[in-house]
C-alpha cells in the first residue's frame, strides 16, 4: 500500500530556494534587511545546508576576486572569455560587491593564504589561494547564524512553482516534498529566489560504471533552477551555452592551479605546443576573430585547440607537464637545502588542491603510483554542463541593477528590482542567472546577496499576499507522488519487485508498465550524447541531429508520465530527471535557433562551421517556455555594451 | 563502491533519529538499515566522494574506495578532520604514505558571524549598498558607472 502523504503549509515573505553559495549570501544579506523592514525569510534545501551545493566537498580557491582592478577590467576579461556574449551591468554589479564579500569570508574564518607581507597569495590576476576543506560549512554557518534555525528546512526537494490565480505573471507560491517522511510541502510567499544550482547528467558522463556519478559538477545539481523558472514563465537567455571544463581525466581534478601558479604546459602527445601555435601568426585561433587574437585565450578556444589535437589529428591523449612545472619552480632555489624545502611545499600545495575540492583525483592518483613531480599527466575535455557561473552562460534572463545602465540599455535590462526574473517576484542568482558568467563560488555568493536586498524591497513595496490557485496545488500534489503510484499499482506485473524482494538493492526492474528514473536518465544521456553535441559525438551537431533529438525527447517526455518510484529517494530522482529533460530540450532548441558555431570547443554546428559575428554577435538568444501549450517561443536581445574595452585585461 | 561502511565499526549513531552520514550526505545516498542498525551507501554509482560521510562519522567506520571502473585497488586516501584542521593520510598502491595537514578554519565552530566583522553599514533598502558596504570592501564606497 501507498504511504498516505500529510501536507505542510509554510507561510512567509520569501524564500530561498537552494542554499548552495549564492543561497547563502542571499540569507546573509536577506536577513538584515528582513529584520530591518519587518519581512519573514525561510530557507529550503534538498540537501543539508552544511554541506549542500556545488561546493560541497569544498575548493581550493576562490576564483573572483578583484583586489585593485576595475569592474571594468573584469568585464574585459568576462566578455573575452565567453565570446561577447555577457551582460555588462550584471557582471560589472557582482564585480563591484566581490571584494566585500571575500573580506567577510575571511571574517567568517575562512583561511586565505597570506605571503610574508600579509597579502593574498594570488593563484592568477583574479584568483585566491584558500585552504578551503570547510569552505561551504563555514559559509553556511554564517548564514544559519543569521537566518535562525527556525527558518531553515532541510531534506525537502522544490519541483515547481505556483503563480498566482489572479495574475499569471506573479510568482505565488513552491511545491515540494520531504526526501525522509511522507510530506507535501506547500510554499506561499510574495517573492522567492531560485538558486538551486546548474544542471549535470543531462549529457553522457565520461565515466558510466560505477564511476558515473564521478562528475566534475556534483550530481546533485539537475537542473532545478532552470526547470523552476522555465514553468513558470519566466524568460531565459542562453541555454545554448554549455560549459566543457578540461579536467584531469577521469577523476576531474582542478587544472587552474597548475596552469596559473605553477604554469605548467600543456602539449598533445607528441609534443605539439597547442596553444602557442594556435596563437603564433597563423594559428587556427586566428580563425575565431576577434576573441580569438586576443589573449586570454577563450576557455572554449582552448578545448577546441585540445580537440582538434585529439579528434582531428589524433595525436591524444593531452599531457599536462607538471614535472616540468614543479622542477623549474625548484630550480629557482639557491642552495640544495632550499631547493628540498621547496619541492615539498610546492608537493603539498599540489596535493592540496585536490584534497579540498576533487578527492578521487588524489585517489586516483594514489592507485596509480601517479608522482605529479616524476611525469605528466592527461587531462580530457568532459562532457557538456549547465551552469550560469563559470565560464557557462545558461540560467534566466533577469534585471540588472538601475545604476549600471545606460539610455539605451535601461528598457532592455531593467525592470524594477535587481535580479528578478520576467516574472513578478521570481528571483534569481548563482548558476540560476544567466549571462553573467565567471562568478564562481564568491560571485555568486555576491549575487545571491544583491537578490535578497532587491527581493526584501520586493515584499515591501508589494504586500499583498498572492493568492496560489487550490485546484493546481491538489492536481500538483497527485503528480508529484504518481511514480510512487505507478509502481505500486504495477509492481506485481513481473517477478521482479514482489512482496518479499529488498528495495533498496541497487536493482533495475523490467516491467512493461513503467520506467525507472536511472534509465530516464540513461536515455537522455544517449539522445544529448549522440545527437545534440556530447563527447560521444565528438561535440557535433547539426540541425539534422537536434530535430532528431527533439523527436526523441517527445517521447521521452510522453513517458515521464510513466516514472516508478520505490520510494521517497528514488521519488527525488524521479524528479531530478523531470528538471534534466526540461533543460535538455530548451538547450537543444537554442542550439538549433543559433544557426553558427560561437563557442568551438563547447559545441560544433557542422552545418554552420564558423562565428557569425554579423547575425549573431550583437544578441542574446533567450526562451520563453508556455507551460499549458508545452512550447517554446524563441527570440532575441540585443547585446548592449555600456563601456567600451580598449584592451582586455587577462588572467 | 565509492563511500563504504565497515561493518564492524557502525554503531547506526545509536541514540539519534537518523546517522550522520545521513544527515550530511549531499545526494541522499546514506541509509539506516533499522534491523541491523547498520548504515550503507543505497546508490554507489551517484556518489561524488566528496567524503562528507567520511569526515562526519563519529566512529570512522566509512572509506572510500576509488571508482571501480577506473581507479586500481589498492590506494586509500583518508582524513581525520579536527576543528582547526584536517590530516590526510594518502596511501599509495605501491605502499608509499604521504601525509598532510592544512588549516580549515581561522574561528571557533559556531562562531561565524554574518557581518563577517564589519558591522552594518549606512545604506538604505533603496540604493546600492549592500549591508556591510563600504566598510567590508575596504574603499570609501562603491563603484558605479561612469567611475
Amino acid at each position: 500500500m501507498m504511504q498516505e502523504f500529510k501536507t505542510v503549509e509554510v507561510t512567509t515573505d520569501l524564500l530561498i530556494i537552494g542554499p548552495g553559495m549564492a543561497g547563502c549570501g542571499a540569507c546573509v544579506e536577506g536577513a538584515h534587511w528582513a529584520k530591518e523592514n519587518n519581512v519573514k525569510i525561510t530557507v529550503v534545501d534538498k540537501a543539508a545546508m552544511e554541506r549542500s551545493g556545488a561546493v560541497a566537498m569544498g575548493l581550493s580557491a576562490i576564483n573572483q576576486y578583484q583586489g585593485e582592478n576595475t569592474p571594468v577590467d573584469y568585464l574585459s576579461y568576462v566578455r573575452q572569455d565567453l565570446m561577447g556574449l555577457c551582460r555588462d551591468d550584471l557582471v560589472m554589479d557582482i564585480s563591484r560587491h566581490v571584494n566585500g564579500t571575500v573580506h567577510m569570508f575571511e571574517g567568517f574564518g575562512l583561511p586565505i593564504w597570506k605571503d610574508p607581507d600579509g597579502n593574498y597569495v594570488h593563484e592568477g590576476r583574479w584568483q585566491l589561494m584558500i585552504n578551503g576543506e570547510s569552505y561551504k560549512a563555514i559559509v553556511a554557518e554564517a548564514a544559519k547564524n543569521a537566518i535562525g534555525m527556525d527558518n531553515i528546512i532541510e531534506r525537502v526537494f522544490v519541483v515547481q512553482l505556483l503563480l498566482d490565480k489572479n495574475d499569471k505573471s506573479r510568482v505565488a507560491g513552491a511545491i515540494g516534498f520531504s526526501t525522509r517522511d511522507p510530506e507535501i510541502y506547500v510554499f506561499k510567499f510574495k517573492a522567492c529566489i531560485v538558486c538551486a544550482g546548474g544542471a549535470v547528467h543531462v549529457f553522457r558522463p565520461r565515466s558510466t560504471g560505477e564511476g558515473l556519478g564521478r562528475a566534475w559538477y556534483p550530481p546533485w545539481n539537475a537542473g532545478s533552477s532552470s526547470y523552476l523558472t522555465t514553468t513558470a514563465g519566466a524568460e531565459m537567455t542562453s541555454q545554448e551555452v554549455v560549459f566543457i571544463p578540461g579536467r584531469f581525466k577521469d577523476g576531474y581534478g582542478p587544472v587552474g592551479a597548475w596552469f596559473l601558479l605553477f604554469k605548467a604546459s600543456a602539449t598533445s602527445a607528441t609534443g605539439f605546443n597547442y596553444m602557442a601555435e594556435g596563437l603564433a601568426e597563423g594559428g587556427e585561433l586566428h580563425n575565431w576573430p576577434p576573441y580569438g587574437k586576443v589573449k586570454p585565450i577563450p576557455t572554449c578556444l582552448r578545448n577546441h585547440l585540445m580537440m582538434i589535437e585529439m579528434y582531428q589529428k589524433g595525436d591524444g591523449p593531452i599531457f599536462i607537464h607538471t614535472d616540468k612545472a614543479i622542477a623549474k619552480l625548484a630550480e629557482k632555489a639557491p642552495d640544495e637545502k632550499t631547493y628540498k624545502k621547496e619541492l615539498k611545499k610546492l608537493e603539498a600545495e599540489a596535493w592540496e588542491d585536490f584534497l579540498d575540492m576533487t578527492i578521487s583525483q588524489a585517489i586516483l592518483w594514489a592507485s596509480k603510483d601517479v608522482f605529479p613531480e616524476e611525469g605528466p599527466s592527461e587531462i580530457m575535455p568532459s562532457e557538456p554542463y549547465f551552469i550560469g557561473s563559470h565560464s557557462g552562460a545558461s540560467g534566466a534572463w533577469v534585471s540588472g541593477p538601475e545604476d549600471i545602465q545606460t539610455d539605451g540599455s535601461k528598457n532592455e535590462y531593467f525592470w524594477g528590482y535587481n535580479r528578478m526574473t520576467t516574472v513578478k517576484g521570481l528571483f534569481a542568482a548563482g548558476d540560476g542567472v544567466g549571462v553573467s558568467s565567471h562568478k564562481f563560488s564568491s560571485g555568486s555568493f555576491t549575487e545571491g546577496r544583491i537578490a535578497a536586498k532587491a527581493a526584501v524591497k520586493f515584499c515591501v513595496e508589494n504586500p499583498d499576499m498572492p493568492e496560489a490557485d487550490g485546484a493546481e496545488v491538489e492536481k500538483l500534489k497527485e503528480q508529484i507522488l504518481l511514480p510512487l503510484k505507478v509502481y505500486e499499482e504495477h509492481k506485481g506485473y513481473t517477478t521482479l519487485g514482489t512482496a518479499t524482494k529488498k528495495y533498496d538493492l541497487p536493482v533495475e526492474e523490467v516491467n512493461p508498465n513503467y520506467i525507472t528514473p536511472k534509465m530516464v536518465m540513461f536515455r537522455l544521456n544517449k539522445i544529448m550524447d549522440e545527437y545534440v553535441a556530447g563527447w560521444g559525438s565528438q561535440y557535433n551537431c547539426s540541425s539534422i541531429t537536434l530535430n532528431i533529438a527533439l523527436d526523441l525527447l517527445k517521447l521521452l517526455k510522453e513517458d515521464l508520465s510513466k516514472l516508478a518510484a520505490r520510494n521517497l529517494h528514488e521519488l527525488m530522482r524521479c524528479w531530478e530527471n523531470i528538471h534534466r529533460v526540461q533543460i535538455a530540450e530548451a538547450h537543444t532548441r537554442h542550439k538549433l535557433f543559433r544557426e553558427e558555431t560561437r563557442w568551438p570547443g563547447y559545441y560544433y554546428r557542422s552545418d554552420f562551421k564558423k562565428i557569425d559575428e554579423d547575425k549573431w554577435g550583437k544578441v542574446f538568444v533567450n526562451s520563453v517556455y508556455d507551460a499549458e501549450k508545452d512550447e517554446f517561443t524563441m527570440l532575441t536581445r540585443p547585446i548592449i555594451h555600456l563601456v567600451d574595452i580598449k584592451e582586455v585585461v587577462g588572467m | 563502491m565509492p563511500s563504504f561502511v565497515i561493518e564492524e565499526k557502525c554503531d547506526g549513531c545509536k541514540g539519534g533519529d537518523k546517522t550522520a552520514c545521513m544527515y550530511i550526505c549531499p545526494n541522499d545516498l546514506m541509509v539506516l538499515d533499522v534491523d541491523r542498525m547498520k548504515a550503507f551507501n543505497m546508490e554507489p554509482d551517484m556518489c561524488w566522494e566528496c567524503y562528507n560521510c567520511v569526515k562526519i562519522c563519529p566512529t570512522q567506520a566509512i572509506e572510500v574506495r576509488g571508482y571501480a571502473d577506473f581507479t586500481p585497488l589498492g590506494a586509500s586516501v583518508v582524513p581525520m578532520r579536527g576543528t582547526e584542521d584536517i590530516m590526510w593520510t594518502v596511501k599509495f598502491r605501491g605502499g608509499t604514505i604521504k601525509r598532510f595537514k592544512f588549516p580549515i578554519r581561522t574561528t571557533p565552530e559556531g562562531q561565524a558571524k554574518p557581518d563577517g566583522g564589519f558591522g552594518v553599514g549606512p545604506g538604505k533598502l533603496d540604493d546600492q549598498l549592500l549591508f556591510t558596504e563600504p566598510a567590508s570592501l575596504k574603499a570609501d564606497k562603491l563603484w558605479t558607472l561612469g567611475d
